[in-house]
């Protein structure tokens, strides 16, 4: 078990900045999930982490020692590759015990150790086999499975679900959570899938251009995104930004008065989570023109227009409304996030 | 389309037996015949004479002996070359290039290249006698110079012959995803032990396909060892040769010539015994 701290990272690729000084620590048994889109830097932050890559400049630490430098074995962590890695020529068990066999453990402690990691991913019946007779799932439960198998320190993910269909990508999800929170080892998983991050994650690092715009908890990076690239990317749909004019510190949503933040200027960004409102009436509510209604059986997805810019919001599914209504909606004003419209950065949330 | 005209690959596959049958297994089967038959009877009388002749125990020996050190050689080099010019990012292609220039040249003309460096008065005699570490012309591929005359002939193969085996070791390289080699990393497996126990078992085919043709070939080696040798290197397509052409007994050149083949397809059964490649086990 061990804390990382990630200081002041850089990566250069030429004249392109791959990671513009990241400073990021994790805590020891903390799950953090590094997310953002391809291209972010999550997957170098990683690998510079792991070794497989070197920073440009700045240090990572795990357990408080520095680990810049030094190669991969010594650094007392395993990594789950996105597609696997598991290897072709060796049985499920070889595979499990290779971690093991690299640091010359007796017999009887790897036969323990892999019956043991392959009872928390539920692989025993296929010990003996090649990885090629195996499913895509169960190719990533060895992969899990060798990885938990030398009690590493420290567990880095790549994307591991992404190469799973839907169906079991969710099985998954739900499992290597289980087995992780059982083994309580320090994690950093990289994602590009914010349901992933949400579900799995103690806390999350949103990245984006090789910056982390925020770090936090699920929750709080749903309903309290640092800036708008964050509350786009999380949440599906993605947050609603409505530019509003500002009129005495307040902003009119049909006849709710919302106040805002101090030092806002004429114009505001208004941050809405598609779920947080109301169906109101239409005088009282703030006007709403639906262009697509798609009942979704457990709720109704609306698609249109407010201030002639593009929303989507969520109703519960035994609201009636159709394509080409016009409609109010009551927001819910403790779920408002307001962001300035030059930045892009969210106020505090207290202002609300 | 195949299901209503089923007998149109069959029509494109046929050109190529035809071909084949005429040009390859009509001579096969009369080289066959010749040298099990005398004046038209079954007769081992071919074989006997070629067993019996002073110069077949040396050719066997010489052409085993070449092939048992240039393969293995052949075999390390190109999986040096492989493993090396996967580090590289740029200029990797130029690389290849150069090293597979001995490809494009005959195999008589590389042994006149071998020749004009190693005969009396050759470039190597040249750059010794300028280092002042001889002080006449030296014989090297001479019948008194055995051991000078095998190394020679070794490294004229060595240097023709590596190409063809990087080639196919390069492309088995390609096809190993670097995850494999990064896994074993992170799980401990320093770089030797990342070569023997992941990138060699993870090449095979591309192993067995380069060791077979690479062997086959070997034992067919002529021009080359004809060029620097000459007869004092016997080998046993050379002796085919003579028997044929200075001979005039086509009768034993064709013993030879089955002889060759029938160790060529028992080396390739030992290669796929030797070398199982299990599908299942493969990337």
């Amino acid at each position: 078990m061990a804390n990382i701290v990630i200081d002041r990272i850089r990566k250069n690729f030429g004249s392109f900045q791959a990671l513009k000084e990241i400073s990021l620590t994790i805590n020891d048994g903390e799950f953090v999930s590094l997310l953002g889109p391809s291209g972010c830097g999550k997957t170098t932050l990683l690998r510079i982490i792991a070794g497989l890559e070197s920073a440009t400049s700045g240090d990572v630490r795990i357990g408080e020692k520095s680990v810049i430098g030094l190669p991969p074995k010594d650094r007392g962590l395993a990594m789950v590759f996105q597609n696997y890695a598991v290897f072709p020529h060796m049985t499920v068990y070889e595979n499990v015990a290779f971690g093991l066999r690299m640091q010359k453990v007796d017999d009887a402690r790897v036969k323990k150790q892999v019956e043991k990691a392959a009872g928390l991913l539920h692989i025993e019946p296929y010990l003996d086999r090649y990885p090629n007779k195996l499913s895509g799932g169960q190719r990533q439960r060895v992969a899990v499975a060798r990885a938990l198998a030398v009690e590493p320190k420290v567990l880095l993910m790549d994307e591991p679900l992404s190469n799973l269909d839907a169906l079991l990508r969710l099985e998954m999800r739900t499992e290597l959570k289980t087995v992780l929170q059982s083994a309580g080892t320090t994690t950093i998983y990289v994602t590009h899938d914010q349901t992933e991050a949400m579900g799995l994650s103690d806390r999350i690092a949103v990245m984006h251009n090789g910056v982390v715009e925020q770090v936090g908890s699920p929750v709080d990076v749903y309903n309290h995104p640092a800036t708008r690239f964050v509350g786009g990317f999380i949440g599906n749909p993605p947050m609603n930004f409505i530019k509003v004019p500002v009129e005495n510190g307040r902003v009119a949503a049909g006849v709710q008065q919302l106040v805002v933040p101090d030092g806002s200027a004429s114009e505001i960004v208004l941050g809405l989570r598609g779920e947080a409102v109301e169906l109101a009436n239409l005088p009282e509510g703030m006007e709403m023109k639906v262009r697509v209604a798609e009942p979704m059986g457990s709720h109704l997805l609306l698609t249109g227009s407010i201030h002639d810019q593009p929303v989507r919001v969520i109703l519960p599914a035994s609201e009636t409304v159709r394509s080409g209504d016009v409609i109010g909606l009551k927001l819910d004003r403790n779920r408002i996030t307001w962001l300035s419209p030059e930045s892009g950065k969210s106020y505090p949330a207290a202002a609300a | 389309m195949t299901q209503t005209r089923p007998w149109v690959p069959y029509l494109l596959i046929l050109p190529s037996v035809a071909f084949l049958a005429l040009l390859f297994i009509v001579p096969l089967v009369q080289t066959i015949w010749l040298a099990i038959s005398d004046n038209g009877a079954p007769s081992l009388a071919n074989a006997q004479r070629m067993v019996n002749d002073i110069n077949f125990g040396r050719s066997v020996q010489n052409t085993f002996l070449l092939t048992a050190v240039v393969v293995p050689v052949q075999l390390a080099i190109a999986l040096a070359m492989g493993t090396m010019v996967a580090k590289i990012a740029g200029g990797r292609e130029t690389i290849l290039w150069i090293w597979t220039i001995p490809l494009a040249i005959s195999d008589l003309a590389a042994g006149l290249v071998w020749l004009s460096i190693l005969q009396n008065t050759g470039y190597f005699n040249s750059l010794l006698f300028g280092l002042g570490l001889i002080e006449r012309q030296t014989s090297w591929l001479s019948y008194q110079t055995p051991v000078a005359l095998f190394i020679a002939i070794a490294i004229a193969e060595i240097w023709r012959g590596t190409a063809i085996v990087m080639v196919i070791i390069v492309a088995g390289l390609n096809q190993v995803p670097k995850e494999f080699k990064e896994a074993a990393e992170i799980f401990g497996a320093g770089p030797w032990t990342r070569f023997w126990r992941i990138t060699l078992p993870l090449i095979r085919p591309a192993l067995q396909s380069a060791l077979i043709l690479r062997t086959v070939l070997a034992f067919e080696v002529f021009a080359v060892v004809y060029a620097l040798g000459g007869r004092n290197f016997p080998v046993l397509v050379g002796e085919a040769y003579n028997w044929q052409n200075q001979n005039q007994n086509y009768g034993v050149a064709a013993a030879y010539a089955v002889l060759i083949m029938v160790i060529s397809l028992a080396a390739t059964l030992v290669y796929l015994k030797a070398i199982k490649v299990d599908p299942e086990r493969l990337p």
